[in-house]
């Protein structure tokens, strides 16, 4: 930021009149207007360490996590769920979720998450 | 099953056995049961209910051994690279304490795209892996089973691996974790969007633990050139993280404010951080305040630490702490050490039962300086969000390098940490969801289309698949050791002899490290006295010696020196010449005894002592003293000349002398030893009469050297005295 001097007299003018409780109200609404955008981007967004923690919820090891979500990631479909894609893999072959998981470490049942999602390549 | 005596060493191997098959409990955060506490003739109003086994502060020792425990939970920080030898700490702080141990990683973790695992050693902390977590919890399960107390486990959720550290540390069992994406941002340079995405996920998966959070805003004053001047930006920070966690589901009760005093002495500290302090507490009320103590001004004098931490400790006992943490007066030249984790303990845990309802009596005032500077901060802290929503929300205000400025908001001097909202470690790894985006788990945050597959798994998401590990832990997979050339069972198979109790070496932090410090005075300038340190740590056979601390006593009458040098030799326990214990009888031994054969003895203390403490507390009747057996006494008060003592034994027809000596520069105790002994002599009584001597200073094998019949040094009661009394007694008649 561009160096300044102190200048806080000048500022505070609105905030002078108020009553110590209505500046802490203030505060607290200002954090509000803050970190509603940072919400928003998080609830509409995911990533692979937050796709990791949903294989690891659904019963894998942490080394398995990254080889599927590596996988997963280099197919572009990071943005369906990485749980999703070893749901739908488990529920088509019906095989378990670790044995789904296996598969797609392996490469494997890719062609269907693709044909399933209607994306291609 | 877990229960362990207090002689008893905990068998770390035990520990390590079966891992794969222990299950850790849900371990929600556990706060103290606040309430007021009685003991003896004390009440204790800002207190909780005391431990089972603890080890009191030094000067119980003269009020019953008491140890009442504060209201806040007590944090102490393990970590020294090995985490088998933090567990031993964790022990001795529990006794000492603490229930809130908190585990630093490994320097690194930070930046490792996914979970560590295996038990690699660490550098400046721990690689925080689940056989490590588990292996600490199970300990940690003995341990407060042993102390009577729940223990809080904590470590960091942050990194690029944040969501699956946070899965980790629920899986389990961890109470508490830092999590806190402006730490990433600012202190890491992990990319800022990838951050904030991964920390509602962490916090999402923290909430549903029951976990307690700790934000990173004293980070802020740690990294700030003058740190005092960053106090309206750190209001600004814990709000961002405390209102971002509560919205993605964090309990009020569990969001944890991480605070610190920023200035220290020989600024006027309580000037500049009581009004912070009272801002704080003021604007975030609805959160917790975990008080942590100040780094940012610590050099390497244990001592001024200390009083720095005091005064931080001075501040909380004036304003709040829900949690109160501890730096160990060390950190400013090491990592800690064993034994100044447990002073950091002591230190807390003697300021905070010293300063109990402290606002009963005073109050801070509602007007003049306290109250202006207070608003001036919380007015400062507002104009500082103004400016973030005006330049277009936070991503754009760290862009343009807002935080961490060297100058108090709104003063810019332009030199803030600035982050490229492209760039950072992880930039450009964040995927936006598809509308058909599912994730089958519970405690995922965000947009979750589970309605696809039908409205009834909308709710609970994990049913979709049967439940996730979170309801089935044996659904967890345990990784054990995946690097056979770095790894707990190596390092303890080098260390073995050590553990088995047979051959000692001196330690810091790590079993058989020989690490050890001599503290040395030369009459002379700083670099001399330096260089003569070194050289006289060779001498002294060690090796490694490195300066860790030097202070000026006067540029040329004299330095202080502190060295540390590995002692490189083992002591065999079996070739050691133990202290005696001093034996004693039953209470009605001596009681009958005495009626039978009753006994007068004189007392006071010798020369020019005045320290009457110690003699008081063995001769009077309320402290246990010999008076309790019957035995009757003449106390001839202090300073009494060593002459008087035999006088007044011969006047009053006394069977024995009871002299304290306390001071013991240039070996006056020992003087007095043998002067009361030659005078004795001297007056034909010495057969008849029982010599006795005590003090801090005194060991029996120092006062028979000197010709006294006994000696008593630290922890005697009246028992012990009295006992040998009678057995001396007999020795006398039967001749």
């Amino acid at each position: 930021m561009i160096e300044r001097n102190d200048d806080f007299e000048a500022r505070r003018g609105h905030l002078k009149s108020m009553s110590d409780q209505e500046l802490k109200a203030y505060f607290l609404e200002l954090s509000e207007k803050l970190v509603d955008p940072l919400l928003d981007l998080a609830y509409k967004h995911t990533s692979k360490s937050i796709e990791r923690s949903i294989l690891l919820r659904m019963g894998f090891s942490s080394i398995e996590c990254k080889a599927i979500v590596d996988m997963i990631n280099e197919k572009n479909l990071l943005s369906k769920g990485a749980g999703q894609c070893v749901y739908l893999v488990s529920k088509n072959k019906g095989i378990s979720i670790h044995e789904a998981g296996m598969l797609l470490q392996n490469s494997d049942e890719f062609d269907y998450l693709m044909e399933h999602f209607k994306v291609y390549e | 099953m877990n229960k362990i005596k207090p002689n008893e060493k905990l068998d770390i191997r035990n520990i390590l056995k079966d891992l794969d098959k222990y299950v850790p409990k849900k371990r929600p955060w556990v706060w103290r049961d606040i309430s007021p506490q009685t003991i003896g003739e004390f009440t204790y109003q800002q207190a909780s209910p005391g431990i089972k086994n603890f080890v009191p502060l030094p000067s119980a020792r003269g009020l019953g051994n008491i140890d009442p425990q504060p209201d806040a939970v007590i944090t102490t920080e393990i970590a020294s690279g090995r985490f088998e030898d933090d567990i031993r700490r964790m022990r001795m702080a529990a006794y000492h304490g603490a229930d809130h141990i908190m585990v630093i990683r490994t320097a690194g973790q930070s930046h490792f795209d996914g979970l560590l695992e295996g038990t690699p050693q660490g550098i400046g902390g721990i690689p925080v892996t689940r056989k490590q977590l588990r292996a600490q919890r199970k300990a940690l399960d003995i341990i407060e089973e042993e102390v009577g107390r729940p223990i809080n486990y904590h470590s960091y959720v942050s990194g690029v691996a944040g969501p699956e550290i946070a899965v980790l540390f629920t899986e389990e069992g961890v109470s508490g974790a830092h999590q806190d994406p402006q730490y990433n941002v600012l202190y890491r340079n992990i990319n800022a969007i990838r951050s904030y995405v991964d920390a509602a996920e962490s916090k999402m998966i923290m909430a549903y633990a029951g976990m307690a959070q700790i934000d990173g805003a004293h980070n802020a004053n740690a990294t700030a050139r003058d740190a005092w001047k960053v106090m309206p930006e750190l209001l600004v920070q814990h709000i961002i993280n405390s209102k971002f966690s509560e919205k993605c589901g964090i309990e009020k009760h569990n969001i944890c404010l991480s605070t610190v005093p920023p200035a220290a002495s020989p600024t006027p500290d309580l000037k500049l951080n009581l009004p912070y302090a009272v801002a704080l507490r003021e604007f975030l009320s609805d959160y917790k305040m975990r008080a942590q103590m100040n780094t940012k001004y610590m050099d390497s004098s244990t001592r001024e630490a200390t009083v720095t931490h005091v005064l931080n400790l001075l501040i909380s006992r004036l304003t709040s702490a829900d949690i109160q943490s501890t730096i160990t007066p060390d950190e400013g030249r090491n990592v800690p050490w064993h034994i100044y984790n447990i002073e950091a303990l002591d230190t807390a845990k003697q300021a905070m039962i010293g300063m109990d309802d402290l606002l009963s009596m005073v109050s801070l005032r509602e007007d003049g300086y306290l109250q202006e500077k207070k608003r001036e901060i919380q007015e400062r802290s507002i104009l500082m969000m103004e400016e973030i929503i005006e330049m277009g929300g936070y991503f754009n205000a760290v862009e343009a390098g807002m935080f961490v400025d060297s100058g108090e908001y709104p003063q810019r001097n332009g030199d803030g940490i600035s982050r490229d909202i492209n760039g950072g470690v992880g930039a450009g790894t964040v995927v936006k969801r598809d509308e058909d985006y599912m994730a089958p788990v519970t405690a995922h945050y965000g947009y979750n289309n589970m309605a696809q597959y039908g409205e009834q798994y909308v709710k609970d998401p994990s049913s979709l698949i049967g439940g996730c590990t979170f309801e089935h832990p044996e659904m967890v997979k345990f990784i054990d050791e995946l690097d056979d050339t770095d790894n707990v069972y190596l390092r303890m198979d080098k260390t073995e002899k050590y553990r088995t109790g047979k051959i000692l070496k001196p330690e810091v932090e790590w079993l058989g490290d020989g690490t050890v410090v001599v503290d040395l005075f030369f009459p002379t300038d700083i670099r001399t006295a330096e260089a003569a340190a070194i050289e006289t740590g060779k001498k002294m056979n060690l090796v490694k010696v490195e300066v860790i601390h030097k202070e000026v006593l006067h540029p040329s009458e004299g330095t202080r020196i502190q060295i540390k040098g590995t002692f490189d030799f083992d002591i065999d326990v079996e070739k050691l010449v133990l202290p005696e214990i001093i034996k004693s009888h039953s209470m009605d031994d001596v009681i009958n005894y005495v009626k039978d054969n009753p006994i007068k003895v004189v007392a006071g203390t010798a020369g020019n002592d005045e320290h009457s403490v110690g003699i008081r507390e063995v001769l009077d009747i309320k402290h246990g003293g010999i008076e309790k057996y019957g035995i009757k006494y003449e106390y001839l008060g202090t300073s009494v000349p060593i002459e008087k003592f035999v006088d007044a034994a011969i006047e009053t027809k006394s069977n024995v002398i009871m002299m304290s000596t306390i001071i013991s520069h240039d070996d006056i105790h020992y003087k007095a030893m043998l002067k009361l002994h030659n005078y004795a002599v001297e007056k034909g009584v010495r057969d008849q009469l029982i010599l006795i001597t005590g003090g801090t200073q005194v060991t029996p094998e120092i006062a028979r050297k000197n010709k006294m019949d006994q000696g008593f040094g630290r922890g005697t009661k009246g028992i012990h005295i009295a006992s040998f009394i009678i057995d001396k007694h007999k020795e006398i008649m039967n001749k």
